[in-house]
């Protein structure tokens, strides 16, 4: 099990650190700690921020002072079990690939020398690791892509990806969830509206959960559509 | 929803702010809220609501509102010579405004960010836990962005009836010293930094650049030399958070910067200090002092216990 370190982050946060790389290991260690917060609170923690490889937590000063939340972080980090069971659910994320909706799959296909059917087998036919969220709410930071796959970032970013937008960049994939400018080549997109700040969920997934996605074809892409804007018609307000 | 106030002029940049959107982070969502939490504290003790209601923030230059309901006000922070038809209101006070007034508000000639609150709060939605507008995702405050002419905001009723009495009054913070001393805690990756390079940000003064904004200060100064590179994998960024940029300059993150980032923090602003650099203006300047944790927790529980003075003074006067 990864040992923490812990540091201030002023006087109303602390963080944990577990390392200073990108690993599953690593990263298991951060969710588990951040798990235990959610199921046993400590009194005085406000919130949490898991990233690859430590864990943020703002507390209230009032509350808690920053020596003896370390040492019941420290005691907590050192309960986890190695190997602690999977707990994170599976999201399914459909995907249009190709065409209009990814109109990189065709160069992702020839940077890596395969055809754009296996490029879709190989980014749809795995699950992978949500390290963590940021850059944009819901933007999700996946593990484990077919490195086959990786292709460089795009010279000159483009200025808005639309959201829903699956994209590689170098050895990672990802999802737009907002309209953003970007630099990932993009592959395709998923008609779910990832973010919704009307939901109660308002992203449909957390850091420690997995992503598999699924390729649809456009009559799958806009029936799902249709259904994900009638509903979100239903909850808005007159 | 009534409408209680319409926006003339919106000044510079006027937002929807309250004490902040708590539980988010970890979704990618930054908790916005307030930059200088003191004065939109005092603010709302002074017309009765609770600390971290929500108000108007206005920057740099104020706007021009026409009240369409009477309630009672307070202003605190910068001083933007707020005028009710013309003529001076007081500022760190309660005041009334009758159906028709106009409030216009200055360009500030001190500080950077005036609040504004309203007695009973603004009839806006609660999204996500709170009234703050957070800018980049259009989420919050009204319709998810700054106001603009036109707009109509109204007011909430506030629990019991509110006298505009003159004794509902606090003292002025001072914005104007040429230089702010922020107190700072050390890391969490100073680690990074050589230490002529950390000698060098204790000992120096930086100017606040043209691109200070909700999301941070960037900071124009000596360069604050690395052992190496100040890339790090991403990790979260608390409030006040000084990354050091590949190019040595410093940025201090605050209310509404990315939840999470890949450069090196040589130390954290403390929480009590956070409203004296969120009134700094562009071109000015602060210079950094290292304290312990537990200074900085005395001066987090001594801005925690004098609000709570002032509301009890003003509960027993009145």
């Amino acid at each position: 099990m990864p040992k923490a370190a812990f540091r201030p982050a002023g006087d109303r946060a602390i963080v944990a650190s577990f390392g200073d790389e990108i690993s599953e290991e690593l990263n298991v260690a951060v969710m588990a700690l951040d798990r235990s917060l959610a199921e046993n609170p400590i009194e005085g923690v406000i919130e949490t921020v898991p990233t690859y490889r430590s864990l943020l937590v703002y507390y209230d000063p009032a509350k808690l002072r920053n020596r003896s939340l370390a040492r019941e972080l420290d005691r907590r980090s050192r309960l986890v079990p190695t190997g602690a069971a999977r707990v994170g659910r599976t999201i399914e994320i459909p995907v249009r690939y190709g065409g209009a909706y990814g109109e990189d799959l065709g160069d992702v296909a020839l940077h890596c020398g395969l055809s754009e059917a296996e490029v879709i087998e190989r980014h749809s036919g795995r699950e992978y690791r949500i390290y963590m969220l940021g850059f944009l709410p819901g933007f999700a930071y996946l593990g484990n892509m077919d490195l086959s796959l990786a292709t460089p970032r795009m010279g000159t970013p483009r200025q808005a990806i639309p959201a829903g937008s699956v994209g590689i960049g170098g050895e990672q994939t990802g999802i737009y969830p907002l309209v953003s400018p970007g630099g990932w080549r993009i592959i395709g997109r998923t008609p779910l509206r990832l973010y919704d700040p009307r939901r109660e969920e308002p992203i449909p997934y957390r850091p420690g959960d997995f992503i598999r996605f699924r390729s649809v074809g456009d009559d799958e892409f806009e029936a799902i559509k249709a259904r994900v804007d009638s509903e979100s018609n239903e909850g808005a307000s007159p | 929803m009534s409408s209680g106030l319409i926006v003339r002029r919106p000044g510079l940049l006027c937002s929807v702010q309250d004490s902040g959107r708590i539980g988010y982070q970890s979704l990618g969502i930054a908790s916005s809220g307030a930059l200088d939490l003191r004065s939109l504290a005092i603010a709302n003790i002074l017309v009765g609501n609770s600390d971290g209601e929500a108000g108007l923030e206005a920057c740099l230059v104020g706007p021009e509102l026409e009240i369409e309901v009477g309630n009672v006000l307070a202003i605190a922070g910068a001083d933007m010579e707020p005028k009710r038809n013309g003529e001076a209101v007081p500022q760190y006070a309660a005041f009334a405004v009758e159906p028709g007034d106009v409030l216009a508000f200055g360009a500030a000639v001190s500080g950077c960010r005036a609040y504004i609150a309203f007695a009973g709060g603004l009839d806006l939605p609660i999204v996500m836990g709170s009234r703050s507008t957070n800018l980049k995702c259009g989420l919050g405050g009204l319709e998810g962005r700054a106001l603009k002419a036109g707009d109509s905001i109204g007011f909430r009723v506030p629990l019991a009836p509110l006298d505009p009495d003159p004794r509902r009054r606090d003292s002025r913070e001072d914005f104007s010293a040429p230089l702010a001393a922020l107190r700072v805690v050390a890391g969490p990756q100073d680690e990074y930094f050589t230490q002529h390079g950390i000698e060098a940000f204790y000992g120096a003064e930086y100017r606040l650049t043209e691109r200070s904004d909700r999301m941070g200060c960037v900071l124009e100064g000596p360069v604050v030399e690395a052992r190496g590179k100040t890339d790090i994998v991403s990790d979260g960024i608390p409030l006040g958070a000084i990354q050091i940029t590949s190019g040595g300059r410093p940025i201090v993150m605050l209310a509404d910067r990315q939840t999470t980032g890949g450069y090196a923090k040589i130390a954290t602003v403390i929480s009590a200090d956070i409203p004296l650099l969120a009134q700094r203006r562009p071109g000015e300047k602060v210079a950094f002092k290292k304290v312990s944790i537990e200074a900085a927790r005395r001066a987090a529980l001594n801005d925690i216990a004098q609000r709570a003075a002032l509301r009890r003074k003003l509960e027993l006067r009145l």
